[in-house]
């Protein structure tokens, strides 16, 4: 008996150190969270949520620093894929989803300064010095970060426009549907 | 010719003789014709003329663009009163932009390409390059340009041109009528759309509901050993790819076509198109439609311009007999509503109908039973009742995964349910949805990708200014500072 009691205290106390080294040395030093998060992401770098770029949200995402209804441009799907990948529970009743936007230039305004080129982090803006500027709206996701450094006021958020290649049939309402109970409020 | 079974289907009430034996009669020209230069699915095509233009009958006025466009033409002589945003022939009712011509009623032609006499001893290019001049689109209601079709010999095998002229849908008779009509059109057309795609053997698939085209169009095709297919009657049989299932037993699996099993398919209207391109030159400017329903006054199939308002089409026909409760663009299954009357028939325009109430049958939705009827009749073995309740709940993705997409919105489940659950609405929202992210999950690829290139580029200028300024550093500190404090605001978009 005394046998078995030391080859597997012996066992134990080898097998703990080793465990105790790789922990030291071989160490991963970034959170794989915080990778899976960033992913999560729409990676366009805006800086609505209040952090510099994606990856900062994702670091306090990940030490659950921050709360995940922070993304804009991400609207209800990130904020649900967020909460599936860190396991919290979101309300969702008083999300308003974001309208889908971008950014307008106001031609007689701009005075061709650059700032709102500098800011754009999807390379958007196209202009020069001196020379007047236009928004790329295929790429132009909202952030509206060029709304604010505009010095005369040019930049604004317009609605993009349902067109007849974007338009889709509705939900088919549930109003006329006895199954689905009325919420007190419909007409 | 042997028959195989195609799955599930409906049999509503067809409501055909409505119009069935009513000839085709030409309508007169209206006081104006809205062309809009999207009436296909791809690219619109691009308007070559301005307010003012003289044109003529049959001269090209948008030219198409890319791949997967086709071109419109003006349909009669006139001015070209603008080029604006009007409602389109289109459930939304927005509006897109359109050339408005004013007939100056001497329907005079422009000089057309010549006639290809002998089309048989031309090359498929020629063919194709012709249809495609001509602006011909898919006539049965897809409207997918049929120069495109035409050219799938050179990607594929094929071996068939399979006819569609079973018209499954309830009301319509246009086809029918052009057989009954045309029918000597139709086959020639056939064999020139034959000839183009390099194949030997032709089908033409008719509902047995259509004796009459069947015997005439068999008449008519004998002499080119032209094989003529009488197919049961069961909605949709006029969908391509059941068609091809009754007709060869193969089935088109999902996501790919039926030229994938060597067969292209045409509707009877567009071979008839085929035929005047290629013999007389003349590009596509009328298109039989059915205008049909009870609130119409006198139903009618009536050759009408492409431009004609719907309003002008059922003042044609009499006007309304009683107030529509929606008046239909394409057949009753399939047809999509159209809030504005003003809008214009167009080349995939098979039939305007307006339905009274009663027709439409409209009743309030109640809770479902289970009863397995919408996946008895779902002719794509699909189970709608599965696939409406996750999409109720927004799932989107397992409403994917249960395969809304490979539903081609039919409506036989909708038309089954006794509990009259909008299930075909459900699937319609469902794809329309799932484009939409698709559409969105590229584009922020996209966005993402630009914002890394982004935030590479600013690294590398950093460094390299870096470097400069370490290199000038012996120099004068300042003169370094101020030249890199001029270049920065040039550094934006130079290079991208």
């Amino acid at each position: 008996m005394w046998v078995a009691v030391g080859i597997l205290t012996t066992m134990g106390l080898v097998l703990g150190g080793l465990l105790g080294v790789a922990a030291r040395f071989l160490a991963v030093k970034e959170d794989p969270l915080e990778e899976e998060l960033k992913a999560l992401l729409p990676g366009s770098q805006c800086g609505q949520c209040g952090y510099v770029g994606c990856s900062q949200y994702a670091a306090a995402l990940a030490k659950g620093e921050a709360p995940i209804t922070l993304c804009p441009p991400g609207g209800k799907d990130v904020i649900e894929a967020l909460a599936k990948k860190l396991g919290v529970t979101v309300d969702l009743s008083e999300h308003e989803e974001a309208v889908p936007q971008h950014a307008f230039i106001i031609e007689d305004l701009c005075i061709g300064c650059t700032r709102c080129i500098r800011e754009c982090s999807t390379d958007s803006i196209l202009g020069a010095n001196k020379l007047m500027h236009t928004i790329i709206m295929e790429t132009c996701h909202g952030c509206a970060k060029c709304v604010s450094v505009c010095p005369t006021e040019a930049i604004m958020m317009v609605r993009t426009p349902v067109t007849l290649n974007n338009w889709h049939w509705p939900k088919p309402e549930a109003q006329n549907n006895p199954a689905v109970p009325q919420p007190a409020h419909a007409h | 010719m042997k028959l195989y079974p195609i799955l599930g289907g409906i049999h509503p009430e067809y409501r055909k003789d409505l119009t069935s034996e009513k000839a085709i009669v030409a309508m007169p020209l209206p006081a104006a014709l809205y062309i809009p230069l999207r009436q296909h699915i791809g690219a619109p095509a691009e308007a070559m003329v301005k307010a003012g233009d003289r044109v003529k009958k049959g001269q090209l006025i948008a030219r198409s663009q890319g791949e997967i466009s086709a071109p419109q033409h003006a349909a009669t002589s006139g001015i070209i009163q603008s080029v604006a945003e009007i409602p389109a022939p289109h459930p939304s009712g927005l509006p897109q932009l359109t050339i408005i011509i004013e007939p100056d009623g001497k329907d005079e032609w422009a000089d057309l390409p010549e006639p290809i006499a002998d089309p048989f001893s031309v090359d498929a290019h020629t063919i194709h390059d012709r249809v495609a001049q001509a602006g011909i689109v898919g006539m049965g209601g897809a409207a997918f340009p049929s120069a495109v079709k035409l050219n799938l010999g050179t990607q594929k095998k094929l071996d068939t041109l399979l006819l569609n002229g079973a018209e499954c849908e309830p009301y319509l008779t246009c086809d029918d009528r052009v057989m009954r009509e045309h029918a000597d059109e139709v086959i020639d057309g056939a064999r020139i759309m034959a000839h183009a795609l390099g194949v030997k053997r032709i089908i033409v698939g008719i509902e047995q509901n259509k004796p009459q085209a069947i015997e005439i169009m068999t008449r008519a095709a004998a002499p080119f050993g032209i094989e003529i297919a009488a197919v049961p009657v069961q909605y949709p049989m006029g969908s391509e790819r059941h068609l091809v299932q009754a007709l060869t037993g193969l089935e088109t699996p999902a996501r790919k076509l039926t030229a994938d099993l060597g067969i292209v398919v045409h509707n009877v209207a567009t071979a008839r198109a085929v035929h005047h391109a290629v013999r007389f030159g003349r590009p596509l400017l009328t298109r039989v439609v059915t205008v049909s329903g009870k609130a119409v006054r006198e139903p009618n199939n009536v050759e009408v311009a492409i431009g004609t308002q719907i309003s002008d089409l059922i003042e044609f026909c009499g006007g309304f007999s009683a107030r529509p409760e929606s008046v239909v663009n394409g057949g009753p299954m399939m047809g999509q509503p159209i809030p504005h009357l003003g809008a214009p028939v167009v080349k995939g325009t098979s039939g305007i109908l307006a339905l009274t109430a009663e027709e439409i049958n409209n009743r309030p939705t109640e809770p479902c039973i289970r009863c397995g009827s919408c996946i008895t009749v779902c002719p794509c073995g699909l189970s709608p009742v599965d696939m409406s309740a996750v999409i109720r709940k927004d799932s989107l993705e397992v409403a994917a995964k249960l395969g809304v997409m490979d539903c081609f919105s039919c409506g036989s489940c909708s038309y089954v349910c006794p509990s009259h659950i909008p299930l075909v609405h459900y699937f319609n929202y469902a794809k329309g949805m799932l484009n939409v992210i698709a559409t969105e999950n590229r584009k922020n690829d996209r966005i993402k990708s630009l914002a890394e290139a982004r935030v590479i580029r600013l690294d590398k200028a950093a460094e390299a200014k870096k470097a400069a300024l370490a290199a000038k550093k012996p120099a004068v500190a300042a003169t370094g500072d101020a030249s890199a404090a001029t270049t920065t605001p040039a550094e934006g978009k130079t290079e991208a």
